[in-house]
């Protein structure tokens, strides 16, 4: 177990890095991708079996597919499209600083104990079926809210690009 | 699955590992009489014999067909990104073998799926690794920079994202019925009454069908590699044995497909004589997926390939709707049953 944690925590901070340095988008893709499956596999050793398979299913497989294709449509070419001076080393300082206080606030978050007693998540929570049930009795209003947000980027998306087809054939 | 990942027994590791090469060797073993078995009849649905020479009835083609990939030699463009060219091939191979780890390919005497996992989200799973499967292709034609492949490489993602979402909604609709994501679960609550869910399912059954075949790039969709308009489309620049990895993948494809329909609509190893010999449901297993495979054989001697247009405006607006009502009627049956 220590060992599965050791080996997914390196591969997770490699391919970071990875995404970060690489000099051409389709190289941070793919370091994105590794990073995704190395996170899936630690949700796994959490018992979170559900969150494990919708981080692949949704992140790995359907949002960064869209990258990719934008990307390869974008960059013909085994060039990197960015020539510009590497910038990363003089930002690199303000990086490590804000990083530092971000983790100093997950660690204040994490050491107290913010929820109610009522509202801890039941034990067996990672499994489909639970998820499921506490998805839609428990927290129904934050996943209808979400639902909600969600349909209104697709209406505004739809809005856009109908309007500039119409302008287009006018 | 936890048990499988964070597993402290070292035998038990072990036994997963054997049990993994042995899932290999005979997925492979099926990779290479299928794609003879395909030879064959598309020879016999055009009136001709197909391979005879290598062994009686050409029954060693695959084997001679192995040492020719082989023997040939690898090429890489000099404008290609080697690393990712050289890694496709082999994570296009990964994907396609990876949902043999949970498929339940039949009963034990006592009760017990034969499979090497058999976690809970078992479907999910499965789901995932099809997702997943579209990076082999992309990454593939994208690395060869040339015009070719990468023009293959974006009709199949497009093709393959377009495709996942009505192949999920006519699982999700087997899922309602069945009540679980565990794959050994579904093929159970089939073989307890010998109802499969290919009857009630059938519109499902149908969207799988058509979208299974859009996902493993088969004609009438294969437009990913359309030969008269793309050289041989996201796999123009390779050869040898990394084109013939490529191979193994698609035909893999073919035979896991066909694997989840059978556990998902046709009972899984669900058949006669199974309640007294428990160990010939593998039997059924394997007929049910030779009977699909036959089935994309027939579709593609049938059908003309799709125009490419066609093809997204019948995925987005014919099939996605149909899934989603099929989906909707579904529930509100399951939920009235239920109450």
């Amino acid at each position: 177990m220590t060992a599965l944690f050791a080996a997914c925590a390196a591969v997770l901070v490699l391919s970071a890095i990875g995404v970060v340095v690489s000099r051409h988008p389709v190289h941070s893709v793919v370091g994105l991708i590794v990073n995704f499956a190395a996170l899936a596999v630690l949700f796994l050793t959490l018992s979170a079996e559900f969150l494990a398979m919708i981080q692949i299913i949704i992140y790995a497989g359907a949002i960064l597919v869209l990258f990719l294709f934008v990307i390869a449509l974008l960059t013909v070419g085994s060039d990197p499209i960015e020539r510009t001076a590497n910038k990363l080393p003089e930002q690199a300082g303000q990086a490590v600083i804000a990083g530092l206080v971000a983790l100093g606030f997950i660690a204040w978050g994490i050491q107290a104990d913010w929820t109610p007693a009522a509202a801890k998540a039941a034990p067996d929570l990672g499994t489909v079926g639970t998820f499921g049930v506490q998805l839609l009795t428990t927290h129904v209003f934050a996943f209808e809210a979400t639902g909600f947000v969600l349909l209104v980027a697709i209406i505004g998306v739809v809005m856009m690009a109908g309007r500039r087809e119409t302008g287009a054939r006018s | 699955m936890n048990a499988l990942l964070a597993n402290p027994n070292a035998k038990e590791t072990i036994v997963v590992a054997i049990e993994s090469l042995v899932m290999i060797f005979v997925v492979m073993t099926a990779f290479a009489y299928t794609m003879l078995a395909e030879r064959k009849v598309l020879a016999w649905f055009q009136m001709r014999v197909g391979p005879t020479w290598c062994g009686p009835w050409g029954l060693m083609q695959p084997a001679a067909d192995a040492v020719k990939l082989v023997l040939k030699e690898d090429l890489t463009p000099v404008t290609a990104d080697k690393v990712i060219y050289k890694f496709a091939p082999a994570l296009a191979v990964l994907t396609a073998l990876l949902a043999w780890a949970v498929i339940p390919i039949g009963v034990l005497p006592n009760g017990d799926p034969i499979a090497i996992a058999n976690p809970g989200p078992g479907i999910l799973f499965v789901l995932a690794a099809s997702a997943i499967g579209v990076y082999g292709i992309s990454l593939g034609g994208w690395a060869s920079q040339s015009k070719w492949p990468l023009l293959g490489a974006i009709r199949s993602t497009a093709q393959m994202i377009s495709y996942e979402l009505s192949m999920g909604l006519a699982v999700v609709s087997v899922l309602l019925l069945a009540g679980t994501t565990n794959l050994a679960g579904i093929a159970a609550a089939q073989s307890a009454h010998h109802f499969w869910y290919v009857i009630p399912e059938f519109i499902a059954f149908i969207i799988y069908g058509i979208t299974a075949t859009a996902e493993t790039n088969r004609a009438p969709f294969d437009l990913p590699e359309a030969e008269t308009e793309l050289v041989a489309g996201f796999h123009t620049e390779y050869s040898s044995l990394r084109f013939g990895t490529f191979f193994v993948a698609e035909y893999i494809n073919m035979i896991t497909v066909s694997a989840i329909a059978t556990v998902l609509f046709l009972g899984g190893g669900d058949g006669p004589f199974v309640a007294q010999f428990p160990l010939i449901s593998v039997l059924w297993f394997v007929l049910k997926i030779c009977f699909f495979i036959f089935m994309f054989f027939w579709v593609r001697a049938t059908l003309p390939r799709l125009r490419y247009d066609r093809l997204m405006a019948f995925g987005w607006k014919i099939l996605l709707p149909v899934a989603v009502g099929n989906l909707i009627i579904t529930a509100a049956v399951v939920a009235l049953v239920r109450a």
